[in-house]
């Protein structure tokens, strides 16, 4: 274990960034996001939750596919992607660190989406144990310790310290890279820490939400509960707990013509909470906000894992908890169905 | 730089034909004249005009033609306007194939083979049906019904009546849903008609068309003692990767661009009824 006084952490911060490109949570606007950091940056690591999860740095909100280009009645198609150069994604909490799995099951799944491993491929994941995680987390019902997340390094802060862990080869060439900043030691309190918030997480509201019958539940007998009726009524399908959630991946291809004779085609985030999502010419699948709103829920907690494991499409972020302009989010449908352990 | 699925291959328009009012079908090679890519009957492609917009087809011809792909396109908004539109020489971006066939090389082997197709519905079992063809001795009977709103509206009438009535062991029933002038066939709607044909029920049958035919068919073969184990059908939910990742045709567990979109009718049965 290695350790760096708090003071000196801005000469971490440059001594990566000069070597190569550093994401890490900024301040922009009085709200905390993953962002390029450069020296004199206001940064933003002691913030527990970034606005948007960091899942934007393997699957940006929009991404450009292909460029066209058109001459009478010719075409030719034009792959415009640059090689993605090494960076570092630093700061990034276990549950946003889970989600990453969650993603690549789906993103590296035969046939594989090139774009995201490009950039998942080319990136040095340092991540954060939580040191006071909050009400809204509940990353621990979904098996994670948020005080010992992986990564190719992880970090632990408490007032005087930061401490540094290895976990991988790329952790290990990022780190002696930055070494000489670092001296030895911080065992004792890292092990301190997460003895404190382990404690603090027992505790936390959300902890004892029973995801057991989700596991053990027919798909359609979930699906046809008669709650989701009164669960989903509010919802505005302003598409929010989407964009905000570490593991929502739907997306759309669209086009636009970047000048005469050239056209972009990219693609960007959508939601599944949208009307328009399933429209087709001859009708739409789901005509109801019920139905959107039941689609996500039964996703992330019974078709995802059917398809993977068992794992679940959800990290226990608490996003959707915080951000719901109508405080409809996961853990009221999972305490709505499901239960909780004592109930 | 690696391939990547979404990035489409040009392919050129070498003939287009009106087979009804609202119904063209686009002969497609690739820059090189040659095929572009091989597939199975019942699998799909998105078709593009840059700038306009990319839409999921089924591959009408079969794959045992070596010489070119087929698409047959019903005109119902922005992307299908504007492929009606063009004419031979014009180049489009297709890429594919997509999905779960037929199983013509599985369950379909050796057995009589019903299809019923309504509408543009004939466009994927086209596919298949030349592809029995081809291979006519690995199959038993075969029994094609389609039925289109009206004797103009039957996509790929000169085929049906030129080529497939002259197979052996082969029969086409057709049927329109009002009496016409000129039109001395049956007239009534798909599933009834199917009822009258007198079918066995241990053909494996396969059917595509608008949902609703599709429903009240299905429940005439059950009358008559098909197995839902030997009925297939193809589901069509909006799609935009068509490779299970941006979820858009999602339903249940499965993803209907790389599960589907051919399905077994029992397998649609643990379907939630979102599709
Ligand atoms: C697996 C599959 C196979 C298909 N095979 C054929 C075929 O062989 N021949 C044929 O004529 N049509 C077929 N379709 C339907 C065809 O994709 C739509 O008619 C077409 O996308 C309509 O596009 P549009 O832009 O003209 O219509 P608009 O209504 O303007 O479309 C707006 C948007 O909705 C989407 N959309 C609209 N209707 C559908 C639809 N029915 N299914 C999926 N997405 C839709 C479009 O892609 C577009 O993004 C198939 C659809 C699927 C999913
Ligand atoms: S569903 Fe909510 S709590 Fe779960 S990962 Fe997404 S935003 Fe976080
Ligand atoms: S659940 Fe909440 S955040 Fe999500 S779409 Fe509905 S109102 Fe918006
Ligand atoms: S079309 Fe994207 S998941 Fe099926």
């Amino acid at each position: 274990m290695l350790k760096i006084k708090v003071q000196d952490l801005n000469k971490l911060f440059d001594a990566i960034s000069e070597k190569e490109p550093l994401y890490m949570p900024l301040e922009k606007a009085g709200e905390a996001n993953y962002g390029l950091y450069k020296t004199g940056e206001k940064t933003a690591l002691d913030v527990l939750k970034t606005v948007k999860s960091a899942k934007d740095l393997f699957f940006p909100q929009s991404e450009t596919i292909v460029k066209f280009k058109t001459e009478g009645k010719n075409i030719t198609v034009e792959d415009i992607r640059e090689e993605v150069k090494p960076f570092v994604l630093f700061g990034v909490k276990a549950c946003d660190f889970k989600a990453f799995e969650v993603l690549d099951k789906v993103f590296l799944a035969d046939p594989v989406d090139t774009y995201y491993q490009a950039k998942r491929n080319a990136c040095t994941v340092v991540t954060f144990a939580c040191r006071r995680p909050e009400e809204s987390c509940f990353c621990k019902v979904f098996g994670i310790d948020a005080a010992n997340p992986v990564g190719d390094v992880t970090i632990w802060k408490d007032d005087e310290n930061l401490y540094w862990r290895e976990n991988t080869e790329k952790g290990s060439k990022l780190t002696e890279s930055v070494r000489y900043l670092f001296a030895e030691g911080g065992e004792k309190d890292v092990q301190n820490q997460q003895e404190e918030t382990r404690k603090i997480i027992e505790k936390l509201p959300f902890s004892s939400l029973d995801l057991s019958y989700f596991e053990n539940t027919e798909m359609m007998d979930i699906f046809n509960r008669p709650e989701w009726q009164k669960l989903s009524e509010a919802c505005l399908a302003c598409g929010t707990c989407t964009f905000v959630c570490p593991t929502c991946q739907c997306f759309d291809i669209r086009e636009f013509k970047a000048s005469n004779d050239q056209i972009i085609r990219y693609r960007c985030w959508d939601s599944c909470m949208y009307s328009d999502f399933t429209q087709m010419s001859h009708g739409n699948n789901r005509t109801t906000q019920m139905q959107r709103y039941r689609q996500r829920f039964m996703h992330k907690l019974v078709y995802y894992p059917e398809n993977n494991g068992g794992l679940f499409s959800c990290v226990g972020c608490g996003r959707c908890v915080n951000k719901c302009p109508q405080k409809l989010n996961i853990v009221k449908v999972v305490k709505t169905l499901g239960g909780k352990k004592d109930d | 730089m690696t391939d990547e699925v979404l990035i489409p291959k040009v392919g050129v328009v070498t003939d287009v034909r009106r087979d009804t009012p609202d119904v063209k079908t686009f002969r497609v090679v690739g820059t090189d004249g040659k095929k572009l890519f091989e597939h199975m009957p019942g699998q799909c492609a998105m078709v593009s005009i840059p700038g306009v917009g990319e839409s999921m087809f089924s591959i009408t011809s079969s794959p045992t033609n070596e010489d070119y792909m087929e698409f047959s396109i019903k005109k119902c908004g922005c992307v299908t306007e504007v492929i009606h539109s063009i004419e031979a020489g014009q180049q489009i971006t297709v890429r594919g194939p997509y999905g779960r066939n037929f199983p013509v090389e599985g369950a379909f082997k050796g057995k009589d083979l019903l299809f019923i197709a309504g509408g543009i519905g004939l466009a994927p079992l086209r596919s298949v049906i030349n592809y029995v063809r081809h291979f006519r001795k690995n199959y038993g009977k075969v029994i094609v019904v389609y039925g289109a709103r009206s004797a103009d509206d039957l996509v790929d009438i000169d085929e049906i009546k030129n080529e497939w009535s002259n197979e052996e062991n082969f029969e086409v029933y057709l049927t329109i849903d009002r009496p016409q002038e000129g039109w001395n066939g049956h007239v009534g709607f798909v599933p009834s008609y199917v009822k009258e044909i007198g079918l066995d029920p241990n053909m494996t049958a396969v059917l595509c068309g608008p949902p609703i035919m599709i429903k009240f068919t299905l429940q005439g073969l059950l009358e008559l003692g098909f197995n839902k184990t030997n009925v297939y059908t193809t589901l069509e939910l909006r799609m935009k990767c068509g490779v299970g990742k941006c979820g858009r045709c999602n339903v249940g567990s499965k993803y209907v661009c790389k599960d589907g979109p051919v399905f077994r009718m029992d397998e649609i049965d643990e379907l939630p009824d979102e599709y």
